[in-house]
């Protein structure tokens, strides 16, 4: 189970995530970010409530990132010690924009 | 001691579907509860059980279906879980790949092969054989 909240101010998208980001529930956020992101220039991500991602929300993170490369950037916030270790080992520690 | 830890060994066989994953994943975490499994190690694990049952749910049997059989196995001294996958499908080393090259930036990076990837990372062993018709790949956990 994933809830997602997102809160858009012009340019600026800011996107919750609590509870699992996993092979189930991550095609509701790449649903957003395929077609919520036009005119959208700071993207950031509120992970605290974020307790587990599998390689199925590493790929949605990376589709966001290469979009908001090309258009502004991406900010990931929060993020606890089990998901950053997944970051980690996956090399997304360096892809990533983590605050 | 009148019991081995062993015993605990306690396996499940479900149709190899992308929908089952959670209860896939509700089996495997309640062995690990019984084990007390820290929460860190038992999200790994989560991770890689996923990668391991997404990749039998989508490849194994294509076009058709068929079952997987999950079995998590504990030993004691140091405690380690192992978790065995077993299906009948296409014969498939997930393994043979090459690992991703995960130094490079975004716009050149791919997906693909990251989950296995991530799974041999997470584990202290991953081993795979094909044997007597059956696709066997074992996860090996160190709890502690």
């Amino acid at each position: 189970m994933l809830n997602i909240a997102k809160y858009r101010d012009g340019r600026n998208m800011k996107i919750t995530l609590e509870g699992r980001f996993d092979t189930a529930t991550a095609p509701q956020l790449e649903t957003i970010v395929r077609n919520e992101l036009d005119g959208v220039e700071t993207l950031t991500f509120d992970f605290e409530k974020l307790e587990y991602i599998s390689s199925a929300g590493l790929r949605v993170l990376l589709a966001a990132q290469k979009i908001m490369n090309k258009q502004g950037k991406m900010v990931v916030k929060n993020v606890s010690d089990e998901v950053k270790e997944i970051f980690e080992v996956t090399g997304f520690t360096d892809i990533l924009t983590l605050e | 001691m009148t019991e081995s830890i062993n015993d605990k060994a306690n396996e499940l066989t479900i149709e190899a579907l992308p929908e089952n994953l959670t209860a896939v994943t509700e089996f495997v975490d309640g062995c690990l509860e019984s084990v007390d499994c820290p929460l860190k190690i038992q999200l790994q694990i989560d991770v890689a059980l996923e990668e391991i049952f997404i990749n039998i749910a989508h490849y194994a049997y294509q076009p058709g279906k068929g079952p997987a059989t999950v079995r998590v196995d504990v030993s004691d001294e140091p405690i380690t879980v192992t978790i065995t996958f077993i299906d009948q499908g296409v014969p498939y080393d997930p393994l043979a790949k090459d690992d991703p090259d995960i130094t490079l930036p975004a716009d050149e990076r791919e997906i693909g092969g990251l989950g296995i990837f991530m799974t041999k990372k997470l584990m202290d062993d991953v081993v795979y054989e094909y044997k007597d018709g059956s696709n066997i790949l074992r996860l090996v956990k160190k709890l502690h």
